[in-house]
């Protein structure tokens, strides 16, 4: 079902596309040796090419490079053995040099694609036009001192790759999904943390609208949107503006506009006549940046498995469903969880009980799987449980909360409760017998034809054993003794 | 004299205890001391700090075996960063800017034992060809002519250039975008070479256009070229176009035979209107390499008529967006406004001269969205063009030789209405530099008012040594004894 906004003379189609900025992981700057930890104290991860001093000059720092070329393999593209570093220059005072040192004509990496996926959609796959390597700005902060602004270079040349998309996504549900499938990959990658509240992943978002069968009309940038929920919001409000706009007869002009959460709207930055003239030209401080096939290649050997050859692993290997696997591989830490998990066991339970109980106990306790008070082993040895029939699958849900609650593993639990499943037939048989014999006129109304009576003494054996019985067992035992005596 | 005395024989001098550092740098403060006022080449001295480190070579050279240049004194161009020493790119905008490092060219110098007299004059972030443009005033030339005006010295590294052939240090470093060192050491009668591009590294030292500048020495010998060079030369990981090359024995090249080095003669350096005064002077050159044992050659540049043009589209360009750092937010002079652009008019109104600022609006333009592919791409390909040139040349001869300069120094004042005739003076000087080889000026003779006049040697990529070789030979053929009209313990 595609996505359409309805205007007053009709439905609008949306085109989306999206700039990327991700913050390299890296232990220094772009083309400086200083450190790059976030939350430093201001000024203290500065040297003196990051801050523009006489004479300083920009290298290469090659460990960038590598996390690029490792961002365009994981994104499929096509990586360019010869790129080059361009000047746009422009006057900040958070930007030490009067340029930002960018690729503008020559990036490392070309064309690529990302495939994505969300609950009711159909997987899709969306271009990936380019990825360059920049450097990051300072931060100006205007609400420190009543009259003057101050300035933190601690970002200043830190490194980013700017990931640009095609115009492909037609929602924001698929420009929310291309943004988390993006933070996936880069986070499987190791190459950007993908932190949108710490600013090392910002997305600059380029919205339009059309009519279906229509090409392209004017777009609007809304800039440095930093959550993947802003980024959703922000594109309906500004479509739904732009088919404002068309539908009164207007004209949508090209321009940067802002999100404002707050109250709900975009708002003009600058308009095309107001746009900067960067002045692109190539940086004569540093040579065309060349690297090897070979390198690449070794690059390209050293890649971890990513989250569609993933996806599709679990699949196969597990038999689990692919939108199941999906959610499983959409972070790193969940997917080892769940291998743990179903390591040697059913599949499709493990990715049950992960997605399901785990995951909403996590949920519940605002933690990560990495602080999960159930560890994948317990929960392991608890399927396990369960499989050889030592405990039921209802008692195996006490015994997780329990789990959940002392973090103990699941074997000690049961035997210190003694929830051991009652596979004792004698047992059984006679709480079978104890329960038809209290309930002689619901018995006698079974019998008279009402089935559904049979559940009733299911649950009565049940809790009359303390919900320990073998599940199969009292309904055998119940059947038989139901049969007996007509 | 201990100030007339070249780097070679000082540094024999040194080492026979004949004098001691402390008196060989004395000699020279003095000079400064009774000179610097009228020449107006250094913008700062530092002579505690010169006495101190003449000292501790004279030391040094008590204990024996030292590095080539301990006590050489020598006078610093005010674009190299020194460490605790202001550095002003003769502008106003650095205000009074004190570089908390020391340029890789000044470190490699101080490593060879050098002795720094101080910072000296240049015309402002070393724009220009006459050194009238620096903030700290014109430097004037130590040479004279008959009717008194006061003579440039040539730019940008003029001060580099006065002070040594005063007598007011023993050799200086220059630097050179598209002459700077050449033109200057041919106005007053001293060598200069500027290396290959990439031979020095840049970093510390303030840019200009970096895929041009290049720092080289200014000597009163070819010798003493070679000498600096060696010093100064280097591969610097921290400069992302510095070479990584092995910097060959440039000395020992000075002594090299000539038999069989073909020279080409480039008949594009013959303009219409050549002063005869250079056409004969380039003619000596000439007889004097075929002395020496040269095959000469002529040889064709046919794109040497662009070189201008095309530099004048390429620097500024560059020096557009390398001065955008000079805004008054982090260092230098600063002056306030009501907003962030107003601070940036202001401090760059102030701080600017006329002519940084000419060429940072020049290199804006050709920059500029609209005009890019018709200036700056345009004069790029036209940059290649040239080092075809020169690479074609240089299948069929090892070194080139032109004049230096299309005429003898010009009084301050003169040529300085118009911009492009001034730009005029590096016509012969900018083809090297957009082709990055190496090129050396080496005074030749005098003209009819007694000025000296410069041959102008260029070589191959990295072959500073033929350079050098070529150069020594024609030194040594011309017998250029001339000497200026100012210098230390002779004119006051």
């Amino acid at each position: 079902m595609s996505y359409v906004i309805e205007g007053r003379t009709g439905p609008w189609e949306i085109v989306v596309g999206l700039e990327v900025h991700a913050q390299v992981v890296s232990q220094a700057k772009l083309f400086s040796g200083a450190a790059t930890a976030f939350g430093a104290e201001p000024n203290t991860q500065v040297s003196f090419v990051d801050a523009g001093f006489p004479g300083m000059l920009p290298v290469i720092n090659e460990y960038c490079v590598a996390q690029a070329v490792r961002t365009g393999l994981g994104l499929e593209a096509q990586i360019n053995l010869v790129s080059r570093f361009d000047r746009k220059n422009y006057f900040y005072a958070d930007l030490p040099n009067g340029y930002q040192i960018s690729q503008f004509e020559q990036p490392i990496v070309g064309t690529g694609k990302i495939l994505i996926e969300a609950p009711g959609m159909e997987s899709r796959e969306i271009g990936i036009t380019r990825l360059h390597l920049e450097q990051d700005a300072g931060k100006s902060m205007h609400d420190q001192d009543p009259t003057r602004s101050m300035i933190d270079l601690n970002r200043a040349g830190v490194a980013l790759m700017e990931i640009v998309s095609e115009p492909d996504m037609r929602s924001p549900q698929e420009a929310a999904a291309y943004l988390r499938k993006l933070r996936t990959i880069l986070r499987y990658l190791g190459t950007c943390d993908g932190n949108m509240e710490e600013g090392s992943m910002r997305a600059d978002v380029n919205v339009s609208v059309r009519r279906a069968g229509e090409g392209y009309r004017t777009r609007c940038e809304i800039k440095n949107v930093n959550s993947i929920r802003f980024v959703s919001q922000a594109i309906e409000v500004e479509a739904t503006r732009q088919v404002a706009v068309w539908e009164d007869g207007g004209v949508v002009d090209q321009e940067t506009r802002l999100y404002d959460p707050q109250r709900g709207e975009t708002r003009s930055l600058r308009t095309k006549e107001d746009a900067h003239d960067y002045r692109y030209f190539p940086d004569p401080d540093l040579q065309p940046l060349v690297i090897s096939k070979d390198w690449v290649d070794g690059l390209r050997a050293e890649l971890p498995e990513l989250p569609d050859a993933k996806r599709d692993r679990f699949v196969a290997q597990f038999g689990i469903a692919p939108y199941d696997a999906s959610v499983l591989v959409a972070e790193q830490a969940n997917a080892a969880y769940f291998e743990t998990v179903a390591a040697g066991r059913n599949g499709k339970l493990a990715a049950a009980w992960v997605t399901g109980e785990l995951f909403a106990a996590l949920n519940r306790l605002g933690v990560g799987i990495e602080a999960s008070p159930v560890k994948a082993a317990d929960l392991g040895a608890l399927l396990d449980l369960i499989a050889d029939q030592t405990i039921n699958g209802r008692i195996a849900k006490d015994v997780f909360e329990d789990m959940v609650e002392t973090g103990r593993p699941p074997g000690e639990i049961v035997a210190s409760r003694g929830l051991r499943q009652v596979t004792d037939t004698g047992a059984i048989d006679t709480a079978v017998a104890t329960v038809l014999a209290a309930n002689g006129d619901k018995v006698a109304e079974y019998r008279g034809g009402k089935d559904k009576l049979f559940g009733f003494f299911v649950g009565q054996v049940m809790k009359a054993m303390a919900g320990k019985g073998n599940p199969a067992l009292v309904n055998e035992a119940l059947v038989r003794a139901l049969a007996e005596n007509v | 004299m201990l100030t007339d005395l070249s780097i070679a024989g000082a540094a024999e001098g040194l080492r026979r205890r004949e004098f001691s550092a402390v008196e060989l740098v004395d000699a020279h403060l003095d000079g400064i001391e009774a000179l610097n006022g009228r020449l107006n080449a250094y913008i700062t001295v530092v002579a505690d700090q010169a006495r101190a480190a003449a000292r501790q070579a004279d030391g040094a050279l008590a204990g024996g075996d030292v590095p080539v240049l301990t006590g050489i004194p020598l006078a610093i161009k005010d674009l190299f960063c020194t460490q605790g020493v202001r550095t002003t790119a003769a502008s106003r905008i650095l205000g009074n800017f004190i570089p908390p490092y020391e340029s890789t060219v000044t470190a490699n110098l101080l490593r060879e034992g050098a002795v720094f007299l101080g910072k000296v004059n240049l015309d402002e972030f070393a724009m220009g060809s006459s050194n009238a443009t620096s903030a700290f005033g014109p430097v004037v030339s130590p040479w004279t002519r008959g009717d008194g005006a006061s003579l440039v010295p040539g730019g940008s590294s003029g001060g580099s250039a006065a002070a040594v052939a005063a007598g007011l240090a023993m050799g200086a470093t220059g630097t050179d975008t598209g002459g700077s060192i050449r033109q200057p050491a041919a106005f007053t009668g001293i060598a200069g070479i500027k290396p290959t591009y990439g031979r020095c590294s840049r970093w510390g030292t303030i840019a200009f256009a970096s895929s041009l500048d290049q720092a080289g020495p200014l000597a009163r010998s070819v010798e003493d070229c070679a000498i600096l060079l060696g010093a100064m030369a280097g591969y610097d990981p921290k400069d992302s176009t510095s070479a990584d090359r092995a910097v060959p024995d440039y000395r020992s090249a000075c002594t090299r035979s000539l038999r069989g080095v073909r020279i080409g003669i480039p008949k594009e350096y013959r303009p219409e209107g050549l002063s005869p005064e250079i056409e004969a002077m380039w003619e000596s050159g000439i007889a004097w390499l075929r002395e020496a044992g040269c095959e000469i050659v002529d040889v064709s540049l046919p794109h040497t008529k662009y070189g201008l043009a095309t530099y004048y589209i390429v620097a500024p360009a560059e020096a557009s967006s390398n001065l955008a750092r000079y805004d008054g937010v982090r260092f230098g002079e600063r002056v306030a406004g009501a907003t962030l652009d107003e601070l940036y008019e202001n401090t760059r109104a102030a701080g600017f001269g006329a002519e940084v600022q000419r060429r940072v609006l020049i290199g804006t333009y050709v920059l500029s969205s609209g005009y890019y592919d018709a200036y700056y791409l345009r004069a790029q390909k036209v940059r290649a063009l040239i080092l075809r040139d020169f690479t074609e040349a240089f299948e069929k001869v090892d070194a080139l030789l032109t004049p230096t300069a299309p005429s003898a120094a010009f009084a301050l004042g003169e040529k300085m209405d118009d911009p492009v005739q001034m730009y005029l003076n590096d016509i012969f000087t900018v083809p090297a530099s957009m082709a990055g080889v190496p090129a050396m000026s080496v005074p030749a003779a005098v003209d009819a008012k007694g000025l000296p006049l410069g041959l102008q040697v260029i070589g191959r990529p990295w072959d500073e040594e033929g350079v050098l070789a070529v150069s020594a030979a024609i030194e040594r053929a011309a017998g250029f004894a001339a000497r200026p009209t100012l210098r230390a313990g002779v004119g006051a």
